[in-house]
């Protein structure tokens, strides 16, 4: 099997306390004073893990683990502080989906401008566009104001946007919690069709029971530190679960 | 190869970014890109008001003098502006889709240019009206005018960066573009200076920009060597040094937004 992406020890660091935090008045006074200390944060240390063509990962972990550090360093937007992330193929990220629509322009626009922003060619939008509007069911809103639309409406936008595309590697950030009901059934049924189309995912979730359904690998985050990776879903959840109630990690014992 | 390669697969983002920023720039005014014709021409009208009685005498073809000196210095600083804001106001982007972010910085200029061009033509309009003779050194600005873009996207770049960095560029810049305004002639004429002081003004990049556009229009000469030399100079320290601070800083502008 082909590797779509490899994280090898993977640490991505945020330095307080610098400059950008003090101002630079507060920072020439502190170097003056020979008091000038920055404080690291590692929001990720040392995660490692493969994924092949057409594994879907699922991410867990409580508020702070860094999930979606993590998710910055594998679209490539952020770069690994240490370690070294090899991704095979284009990645489609919908890291917080409702964020970087633009309130003023029309749905239609919007559209436009977030399919450009996935990597996709003025052409391949044109003839997309129809069905895009057509599965986040807003034909009668095409022209207008993005920020009119219901915030159900904005994340189905995106979540059509996003799922209407062929990358070889998607990332889901909470978006299977779109809409009401009946669209997230809709959104469900899309998403287990765009993964036995083989694409590559992560999906990353505070809904256990959409990793234990849509995943075949899980990677467990807890303050920054990896606390599993593995095939064990179903067991890995039942641990999670269990920390989740008690607040310690008992990771199942064949793994 | 791999810039051609860039080009193409941004060119539809590089678009839509362009069309949404000339959206949000006229939206909800009624003259629209109208105010890229009424702009320039109020503000050529006050200033012709206020210093024509100081000037005119002594400056042949004092409107299209002053019309030079406004056609740069508004380019400079409507595409520098934008420029500083591009990295921060589109900060929602690039912190959750990885693009290259001088593309922001691009599409800012893009809309500064479209001005510049309009306000360009008017320009050449007054020439006529106002009786400059026809010459074929009018073609010649477009020298300057390549370095003007040139020199703007780096400077757009560089303050972009820093206005990431530092938040207080913001104010300094304002203040500088004044002191800038009062140092480019735009209004005054440099020959009541000794020789020595009025080589310094060559140290102004702007001024330079202005001094060619003059020369070739209102002189209707060729503009010596020397200044075209300066105006590329300039030019190309601008985008190169603006080049170099998003090569190293491209990754870290994300901590600080």
């Amino acid at each position: 099997m082909k590797v779509a992406l490899k994280a090898e020890h993977v640490s991505v660091r945020y330095i307080t306390g610098d400059f950008k935090d003090i101002g630079l008045k507060e920072y020439l006074v502190r170097r003056i004073r020979g008091r000038y200390k920055v404080t690291e944060f590692w929001a990720d240390r040392n995660i490692s893990f493969t994924l092949y063509r057409g594994d879907m990962l699922g991410m867990i972990g409580a508020n702070g683990a860094g999930k979606s550090t993590l998710l910055k360093a594998v679209s490539g937007i952020m770069v690994p502080t240490k370690g070294r992330m090899t991704i095979n193929g284009t990645v489609a990220a919908l890291l917080e989906l409702g964020s970087g629509f633009d309130g003023d322009l029309t749905v239609r626009e919007n559209t436009y401008l977030r399919g450009a922003m996935l990597g996709y060619t003025r052409e391949f939008m044109n003839k997309q566009y129809e069905h895009i509007i057509r599965f986040a069911e807003l034909e009668d809103f095409q022209e207008r104001p993005f920020k009119q639309l219901s915030s159900g409406m904005q994340s189905r936008l995106a979540f059509s946007i996003a799922c209407l595309v062929s990358p070889d590697i998607i990332i889901l950030d909470e978006v299977l919690s779109v809409g009401d009901g009946a669209f997230r059934q809709k959104s469900g049924d899309k998403m287990r069709e765009i993964l036995a189309s083989g694409v590559t995912g992560i999906l990353v979730t505070h809904s256990v029971e959409q990793v234990r359904e849509l995943c075949n690998k899980v990677l467990w985050l807890d303050k920054g530190r990896q606390v599993v990776f593995s095939n064990d879903v179903n067991g890995v959840c039942d641990s999670y679960e269990e920390f989740l109630r008690s607040g310690e990690i008992h990771l199942p014992q064949h793994d | 190869m791999k810039l051609s390669e860039t080009i193409k697969k941004h060119r539809f983002l590089f678009e839509e970014l362009t069309a949404r920023d000339f959206k949000q720039k006229y939206k909800r005014t009624v003259l629209g890109m109208g105010w890229s014709l009424v702009y320039p021409l109020l503000t050529l009208l006050i200033q012709k008001l206020v210093f024509s009685r100081f000037f005119a005498d002594s400056t042949p073809h004092y409107t299209i003098y002053l019309f030079a000196g406004n056609v740069v210095f508004s380019y400079f600083r409507e595409a520098t502006m934008g420029g500083m804001n591009a990295l921060l106001a589109n900060a929602h982007i690039f912190s959750k889709v990885n693009v290259p972010k001088y593309i922001f910085v691009l599409t800012k200029n893009v809309s500064a240019l479209i001005n510049f061009g309009i306000t360009t033509a008017v320009f050449f309009l007054f020439v006529f009206l106002d009786g400059c003779a026809f010459s074929w050194s009018f073609f010649s600005v477009l020298i300057p005018m390549a370095c003007l873009m040139l020199f703007n996207l780096g400077m757009g770049m560089i303050l972009s960066a820093l206005f990431v960095f530092f938040r207080d560029v913001g104010y300094l810049y304002d203040v500088f573009l004044t002191l800038l305004m009062y140092l480019s002639a735009i209004f005054y004429t440099v020959d009541m200076f000794p020789a020595d002081v009025q080589r310094l003004f060559l140290l102004n990049p702007i001024y330079c920009y202005i001094r060619f556009f003059r020369i070739a229009v209102i002189d209707g000469v060729m503009p010596p060597i020397g200044l075209t030399g300066l105006c590329v100079l300039y030019a190309l320290l601008s985008i190169g040094v603006g080049a170099l601070i998003y090569k190293k800083k491209n990754h870290q502008f994300l901590y600080y937004v």
